[in-house]
């Protein structure tokens, strides 16, 4: 897995200095090309090595749902702010959380304070569960399957 | 079609912006007017640090916009969990027509705990 990644941040450096062209867009086509044929050459080992090329795809599949997700909830809470009426209905909630050490509960509490409407305030002690403020709350459960769902399990499949 | 980009990336931050300012002023409560500020100034400073990147389409430039991007998205979140957490604990109440406040039977639980170990 790191292997993988440090070479191809290596090859990407090559290709950098075989162009001669310092710009992002060469860095970005460095990445594709050396992601590319390092896939190329791993392809009959067996799955362990190939766990790079499959965390990839999913870590940038992430990325893009969160941000997402970002805007769809920032645009609910701009139009609840400019329309003259209160939809809010804000709660306390708490909810169980998968995470068990401390980077992934600090990655899994700054995506969920990051998208509008939630925020974490408390952790408890044991870090079994952590209590989320949120402002649209409609039914308990729903939210905190679609919470596991698309959030949570999502990210720890990247992050183990 | 760059020039378009440029627009739309700095209208849509400024939008943004100026919608947590009304927030702060017209939600009901301390906790909904700190989740409103804090994400939707991320997400506008964020779109005008884009937009200025691409407008000077500078590599340096262009480093820099991205580290301050990169560093508002680690530290907000921390700050407005710990200003959340503080509140609570003081005391600040949330707001009339919250639908439930399960935080609150934590602490009573642990209050009477304490009592307990008074007692003895």
């Amino acid at each position: 897995m790191l292997k993988y990644f440090l070479l191809n941040i290596l090859l990407i450096f090559v290709w950098v200095a075989l162009t001669g062209q310092l710009n992002y867009p060469n860095f970005v086509f460095g990445a594709v090309a050396g992601f590319f044929i390092l896939w190329l050459l791993t392809k009959n080992s067996n799955k362990s090595e190939k766990e790079y090329f499959y965390r990839v795809p999913k870590i940038i599949l992430f990325i893009l749902y969160f941000l997402y997700d970002m805007l769809h909830a920032n645009f609910q809470v701009a139009i609840d702010v400019i329309t003259p009426n209160y939809h809010t209905t804000p709660g306390m909630i708490k909810y169980d959380i998968d995470a068990k050490t401390d980077f992934e509960i600090t990655m899994l509490t700054n995506i969920i304070a990051l998208t509008p409407g939630t925020m974490v305030v408390e952790i408890a002690e044991d870090k079994t569960h952590i209590y989320i403020h949120t402002m649209y709350l409609k039914d308990k459960e729903k939210f905190i399957s679609r919470m596991k769902e698309r959030t949570e399990k999502k990210l720890l499949e990247i992050l183990r | 079609m760059i020039d378009i980009l440029i627009m739309v990336l700095s209208t849509l931050g400024a939008i943004f912006i100026l919608i947590a300012s009304i927030g702060v002023f017209r939600l009901p409560d301390f906790y909904t007017r700190l989740s409103v500020t804090i994400k939707a100034a991320t997400l506008g400073i964020g779109c005008i640090l884009g937009a200025a990147a691409i407008h000077f389409s500078e590599f340096s430039i262009t480093t820099k916009a991205i580290a301050i991007v990169f560093f508002l998205f680690i530290t907000s979140p921390v700050a407005a969990f710990l200003i959340a957490r503080t509140a609570y604990h003081t005391g600040i109440k949330l707001w009339d027509k919250t639908v439930i406040d399960e935080l609150k039977d934590k602490y009573k639980e642990e209050a009477e705990k304490n009592k307990d170990s008074d007692k003895k």
